[in-house]
């Protein structure tokens, strides 16, 4: 897993997140915004999410680090640095 | 049919989940009906067996009308005429035993009480239009002489029969006309509470930081999966706050106010795509933390998947939103009527706070309440956002041990 990708990695969350809501303008996000509140998934959505990206990218975020995944970029971020730890 | 919401009027039968001569359970789910807030599974209260089902699927009941006889206990099996003129407005509802003193009918009902005995009422045009339409008559309610079925009636009963087959499921999205129906609904509901419940409002401003450690440490050796989230906090905080004012918790109702059995705080889901709906979560101020986020986990699961509860839509005497998600950081609510309060939260947000005489980053949350000035006055509910405030500050206090 530790050689995916940017883009891929992109994909896997994107598909995460539209799993959830299914009707979110992903590529319309302002880059650097918050995306919960744009694609108004809130904490219980934000859960799901997470879980399914445990699943698929075996990446188990503590909630302690939640502070980094304000922006789509700083979640990207976020998961290159673990998956490549 | 029972009454879903302050402003429902009627519900399709979707689904009969249980036959004749079924034993039914307290809290047993029994019917799909369609409302203007989507399907809704209905519950049955009494335990009982099912006598008959007298709606059909795809009919158009309204709210009070007979959808099935259930016998309690040891009731003996009636004829057709008892059951008509004593609704059964939750289908739930057994009649009591009308000779509690006498000793307890044969404990097989002879089979032809319940169905040949019962002869149906219906005009000779009627029963041919039934049979060319392929309808099974008696579940149509007669509009006729002495209650007998007209063929209007037959005609009426084909054609909602026709959409009601076509029933959404469980997972479909919504369709177009299923969101106006709810867009409605809301409009309906909201506009009585503007026009008949005064509302006085009240806030405040709170530092979550304990509250957020707490959730943290909590959190902290489980997988994603098995947290916790900030709002069941919040409506752990609301359940004790109504245990200690239960001025709060209820409806008004004929000019008077009615408390609620038991803490079921509404709690609102906004559904992707538009609408809402606010189920109650059952039992708020007896479940211990995982146990309530298992159950707001199912109950926002089910809301989405619209696949809610009858009960869910009527036991709540008080509603929480949090729009703090939505990045809002106040909410003055719009109470459900026939509810007496709603309670408002905003977004968690860092801000400068003063503690021991020094100014800090803290994370904040605004709490508030709009409540039916009817039946409360603002030290009622200052006392209850007092209490409110207080343990989602002093989080060692929502689930003393």
């Amino acid at each position: 897993m530790a050689d995916l990708s940017r883009d891929t990695l992109r994909e896997t969350v994107i598909d995460a997140i539209l799993a959830v809501a299914p009707e979110a303008d992903v590529d319309a996000l302002p880059p650097g915004r918050p995306w919960r509140e744009a694609l108004e998934v809130d904490s219980f959505d934000f859960l799901n999410i997470l879980v399914d990206l445990e699943k698929r990218l075996g990446v188990s975020v503590p909630e302690s680090d939640y502070h980094e995944l304000v922006t789509l970029e700083g979640l990207l971020d976020y998961l290159e640095s673990r998956l490549a730890a | 049919m029972p009454s879903l919401g302050a402003d429902m009027e009627s519900g399709t039968l979707v689904e009969w989940l249980i036959r004749p001569g079924e034993r039914v359970e307290r809290g047993q789910v029994v019917a799909v009906v369609e409302t203007q807030k989507g399907a809704i599974d209905v519950e049955i209260w009494e335990a009982g067996s099912v006598e008959r089902l007298v709606a059909e699927e795809g009919q158009k009941v309204p709210v009070g009308e007979v959808l099935a006889v259930i016998l309690a206990e040891g009731e003996k099996a009636e004829g057709e005429s008892a059951p008509a003129d004593r609704p059964t407005p939750e289908a739930p509802r057994a009649p009591s035993p009308r000779a509690p003193g006498l000793s307890p009918p044969p404990a097989r009902a002879t089979p032809e009480v319940a169905s040949s005995g019962a002869r149906l009422r219906i005009s000779p045009a009627a029963r041919k239009r039934a049979a060319e339409l392929g309808l099974d008559p008696t579940g149509v309610s007669g509009s006729g002489a002495g209650g007998s079925i007209t063929l209007d009636d037959i005609e009426r009963a084909a054609k909602v029969a026709e959409p009601g087959r076509a029933a959404p499921s469980p997972q479909a999205a919504p369709t177009t006309d299923a969101r106006g129906a709810m867009r409605q609904a809301i409009a309906a509901a909201m506009a009585r509470s503007k026009r008949e419940i005064p509302h006085y409002y009240l806030g405040h401003t709170l530092c979550v930081e304990p509250a957020l450690a707490w959730l943290e440490a909590h959190n902290a050796e489980r997988p994603v999966a098995e947290r916790l989230i900030f709002p069941v906090l919040q409506l752990r905080a609301v359940a004790l706050a109504l245990e200690a004012v239960p001025e709060l918790n209820g409806w008004y109702r004929d000019g008077a106010f009615q408390p609620a059995e038991g803490v079921h705080p509404g709690v609102a889901i906004a559904l992707r795509g538009g609408g809402l709906v606010a189920p109650a979560l059952h039992d708020a101020d007896r479940l211990a933390p995982d146990a309530m986020m298992a159950a707001l986990r199912d109950l926002l699961a089910r809301a989405r998947q619209d696949r809610l509860r009858s009960s869910e839509l009527t036991a709540a005497g008080l509603t929480v939103t949090n729009l703090g998600d939505l990045g809002v950081e106040s909410v003055q609510g719009v109470i459900y009527p026939p509810q007496v309060a709603l309670v408002g939260f905003g977004r968690i947000t860092e801000r400068p706070w003063v503690r021991n005489g020094q100014v800090v980053a803290a994370r904040c949350l605004h709490a508030s309440l709009a409540a039916d000035h009817r039946v409360t006055d603002g030290a009622l509910g200052a006392r209850f956002l007092r209490q409110l405030t207080d343990h989602l500050q002093e989080p060692e206090r929502l689930w003393p041990t």
